[in-house]
């Protein structure tokens, strides 16, 4: 870790206009609305937790391979989301393609796992309609699969953007705001597994 | 709102160590969580107690890792993202305390 630090003073591009300074911390306020969004969801499901209805209980359907899998494939992508930003910051266009594209396939990877995991669930009959668990369940956890695709989605589009017209503070700016989108799936991630997945192990 | 271009830029320099660290600590975090849980047989409430530790420490790991909050606007955005986590836990914490322990 001592390698000459060849201090770069400029200010990265996504913060070199007004513009993209604004739309930035607009985007840390959205988070923290984001956040709000979710704890609502958290707190209805630790609330119904034991209404099962007689329909499987958490310790019935969760899978420690099928969880931990998912867990590493998101953690894992959050890392090379954060190496795209790193090379966002070096100017270097073709890295930032490449880091993203890896987040993408480790993004897909998770969202097919968990559909998977929901058509297992349903067949087992363990429905949306079954219980207040369930009801829950499926709400938080399907919210933030949505999240996970649309985030896939924008990537997409903001990587055509990139490549056709390159690094410049419009595409730098959107580029580091779909990395903290990412970054914050996954700590949202980390919570539904510890408070969904580790503690439906536990109660 | 203030714009002093305070960043870490030699952070971004050569290797990324930040986030190689980071991916570590995250890993390290998520499998002991697990091993406390599947492993250990303590009490629920100790177990529940030191996963949401965990659970802390690795969502830090990522706000500071990899997201770079405390970089340009830090405070700015540090205040969105605590008011955010106060709201949180209000709802959290006042729905648990309600309806579970409530009495009406």
């Amino acid at each position: 870790m001592s390698q000459s630090h060849s201090l770069n003073n400029q200010t990265p591009l996504e913060y070199s206009t007004e513009d993209g300074r604004l739309k930035i911390f607009g985007f840390w306020v959205f988070l923290g609305a984001e956040i709000i969004l979710f704890s609502c969801l958290f707190a209805s499901y630790m609330v119904y937790l034991h209404r099962t209805a007689g329909g499987p209980t958490p310790d019935d359907l969760f899978n420690v391979k099928e969880f931990m899998t998912e867990t590493f494939l998101l953690l894992t992508s959050s890392f090379t989301c954060g190496l795209a930003t790193h090379e966002l910051r070096r100017h270097n266009k073709t890295g930032v393609i490449i880091w993203f594209i890896i987040t993408l396939i480790l993004g897909l990877g998770f969202v097919g796992m968990e559909a998977h995991e929901f058509v297992d669930y349903v067949g087992e009959g363990a429905k949306m309609s079954t219980s207040a668990f369930l009801t829950g369940f499926f709400t938080l956890v399907g919210t933030h699969g949505c999240h996970v695709s649309l985030g896939i989605l924008w990537i997409i589009g903001i990587l055509i953007q990139t490549a056709r017209t390159g690094i410049n503070p419009v595409t730098a700016r959107k580029l580091f705001i779909v990395g903290l989108y990412w970054h914050f799936l996954d700590v949202v991630w980390v919570f539904i597994f510890t408070v969904v997945y580790l503690t439906g192990m536990v109660l | 709102m203030q714009s002093d271009h305070t960043t870490t830029a030699h952070s971004h320099e050569g290797f990324p160590w930040k986030h190689v660290i980071g991916f570590i600590l995250s890993l390290i975090l998520t499998v002991a969580a697990l091993y406390v849980v599947v492993s250990l047989s303590l009490s629920t409430t100790a177990t529940i107690t030191i996963i949401l530790v965990l659970a802390i420490f690795q969502v830090l790991v990522q706000l500071l890792f990899f997201m770079h909050i405390t970089e340009h606007e830090g405070a700015y955005q540090l205040i969105a993202i605590i008011f955010g986590i106060f709201l949180a836990a209000v709802f959290v914490a006042g729905s648990i305390w309600i309806i579970l322990y409530g009495t009406y």
